[in-house]
């Protein structure tokens, strides 16, 4: 088996998000980080080589970024990815979630992967799609917020969490799947890991190289046009309930349930 | 000049703060209130290679430089002072000495499992009356039928009184008149017969480190237990308390990280007439000073660890930054404290521990009056 797992550098969790507003994206100065959601991603790649039910000869590390995302695939493979791929292009740059997943794809294409595994989210975009959106150009099955993956013969039986409980999924391989944190705690790397990491492969390619056409990409090539970004509106108060008599408090407060229905 | 982290150095820096805001914030407060020693978090450290950080690969190290040492040490002791201090004086006490002054057969015999975190390693050099003052130290060796006669007692020591402490390395008078004493350094293994650890101090901080007297009556250790040649105990000493004086720094520094990191975010949370306290420019002042000074602090720290790896004098550098860093913990821990007003002096929050914590940068590895003697003797004053 082959498995990619598709990653991404993102602004660091502690630093506050911003919208440029100059061109209605986020602001990504700052601080950086490999998205947590991934290295739930890569880990779960990781359980599934080491578990030995099915041998796993490669785990493939890719993203799509500016120079800076090589750090978040020097960190992909210290937590045990073999090699890396990084399609980085200024053609590429302002693409939204159709136009990345489209470039993914392309690169993707090239690997022929069995499974693709990535985060169910990212920390900055929060768009929970890109997963499906992979799976769609590439004609696979895609499954979304996994936490559970068992290997069966030539096929992952996965749990997927759901609004009340879980669907227990049977899916064909090859497929995508994008995982929750849930799934597993992620290990940290090494001191040996980290300091091996430069000495695996990176093949770094340009749109060109993926076969992405370029005007299926970047800001001219979305479909998503960025209007004015404003604050959401401030929150009313909540009603604050003095406790002046507790039995009255409570009164009041199953009324108040009573009345929006909630008990 | 390049101030960028190398990938590698950024990483190891980026892990070590997600392990300890992952592993050890959850744990700081506990392991601190019940005085308990993190053989846990030790266990973790040591499966990423993190307890023999700046030593090769070839006996069991990590292969890292002094800077990777130096921001693994920062990060611990941006969420604990404790944890920090137990690899710091394992990494640049304990087993520091065998790595450099060592023969083939000690490095063999003890690098291979102090790197690997499986035992602990201790330095023990201050006694009641020696400290800096290493000259007055009282500690004697004499060689008997092929064995070291030790008599003495050491105090102050971190790290020797563990369940998995290994070994210490101390400093002893093995002859020469009161003019011109000749001191040397002997290893004395846990468990050597007349080698005792007495009950842990209670402390002002650093509650969840082991710090403690050792006794030596009438124990015996080979004659091959000598630390490199006889009577080069004064040298050796000092050029190990002049590499771990970075690491003491590097934890200053974190302390001081620390402190501004809960400020900043405590100020931004806590309402005060209508708005949050950091919008107050008395609170901003601190901030922006902490800030300012933390910045300047750390790339003291970082020269000289650059110094080192570059095979360069660090004495200087080192001594600086130690007597920066030390004011900056204490100044900084004091002013977060401040900024949580009455919470700063509850245990729940962490600056309280951290305010408990940094005095002892002031003092350990040296006073500041001992820094700058260092630095005004390298001045040529």
């Amino acid at each position: 088996m082959k498995i990619c797992v598709l990653v991404k550098e993102v602004p660091d969790a502690a630093v506050e998000k911003r919208i440029d507003h100059s061109t209605g994206r986020m602001d990504r100065s700052g601080e950086k980080n490999l998205n947590p959601f991934d290295t739930h991603a890569i880990e779960a790649a990781m359980q599934i080589k080491e578990g030995g039910a099915v041998p796993v000869e490669e785990v493939v590390a890719v993203t799509m970024g500016p120079e800076s995302a090589v750090r978040a695939l020097h960190k992909a493979v210290s937590l045990g990815a073999d090699r890396s791929v990084h399609l980085s292009d200024e053609a590429l740059a302002g693409s939204d979630v159709v136009a990345t997943g489209y470039a993914l794809s392309k690169t993707l294409e090239r690997e022929s992967p069995d499974l693709v595994l990535l985060g169910q989210q990212s920390d900055d975009g929060e768009c929970y799609t890109i997963g499906a959106v992979v799976a769609e150009y590439l004609g696979m099955p895609s499954l979304t917020q996994v936490i559970k993956i068992d290997v069966e013969e030539g096929k992952l039986r996965c749990e997927r969490q759901a609004e009340y409980g879980y669907d227990t999924v049977s899916v064909q391989l090859p497929a995508v799947i994008s995982v929750g944190d849930a799934i597993n705690e992620p290990r940290y790397p090494s001191l040996k890991a980290i300091m091996g990491a430069k000495k695996k492969p990176l093949d770094a390619l340009a749109a060109s190289d993926a076969g992405v056409e370029a005007s299926r990409v970047g800001l001219d090539g979305s479909m998503v046009e960025c209007g004015d970004f404003t604050d959401p509106p401030q929150k009313e108060p909540g009603q604050i309930i003095e406790d002046e008599d507790t039995a009255e408090t409570v009164e009041k407060v199953v009324a108040w349930l009573e009345e929006r229905k909630l008990i | 000049m390049d101030f960028d982290l190398s990938d590698d150095h950024a990483l190891i820096q980026r892990t070590v703060r997600d392990f300890a805001r992952g592993e050890i914030a959850p744990v700081a407060e506990e392991l601190d209130r019940t005085k308990s020693f993190p053989y846990e978090i030790v266990r973790k450290l040591a499966g990423l290679q993190l307890m023999g950080i700046p030593f090769p690969e070839e006996y069991g190290g990590g292969g890292g430089d002094t800077l990777a040492y130096v921001l693994a040490v920062e990060e611990l002791t941006r969420i604990d002072s404790s944890v920090a201090i137990t690899l710091c004086a394992h990494t640049s006490l304990g087993t520091q000495p065998i790595w450099l002054f060592g023969s083939e057969e000690q490095k063999r015999e003890w690098l291979p499992r102090l790197c690997a975190g499986e035992v602990l390693g201790a330095f023990g050099l201050t006694e009641p009356e020696a400290g800096s003052d290493a000259g007055n130290t009282k500690t004697r060796a004499r060689l008997e039928d092929g064995q070291w006669v030790i008599d003495g007692a050491k105090q102050f020591i971190t790290n020797a009184g563990t369940d998995i402490s290994g070994v210490v390395t101390i400093t002893a008078v093995t002859g020469g008149d009161n003019g011109q004493r000749e001191i040397s350094n002997l290893l004395v293994a846990n468990g050597t017969p007349g080698y005792e650890q007495g009950e842990p101090y209670r402390k002002m901080g650093w509650n969840a480190s082991d710090t403690r007297p050792l006794t030596f009556t009438d124990c015996r250790v080979p004659e091959d237990n000598l630390l490199g040649p006889r009577g080069a105990g004064f040298k050796q000493f000092l050029h190990v308390l002049d590499i771990g004086r970075i690491g003491v720094a590097a934890m200053g520094v974190g302390l001081a990280q620390g402190a501004l990191d809960e400020a900043l975010a405590y100020a931004k949370e806590r309402r005060a007439f209508g708005q949050p306290i950091s919008r107050f420019q008395a609170i901003q002042a601190k901030l922006a000073d902490l800030s300012t000074e933390i910045e300047a602090a750390r790339l003291l720290v970082y020269k000289a660890a650059r110094l080192k790896d570059a095979g360069r004098n660090f004495t200087l550098t080192a001594a600086q930054a130690k007597l920066k860093t030390g004011r900056l913990a204490v100044r900084a821990t004091e002013e977060a404290v401040q900024i949580h007003g009455g919470y700063g002096y509850i245990e729940e929050y962490p600056v309280c521990r951290f305010y408990r914590d940094a005095k002892i940068l002031t003092i350990g590895e040296g006073t500041d009056e001992i820094q700058q003697m260092v630095i005004a003797r390298a001045l040529g004053a």
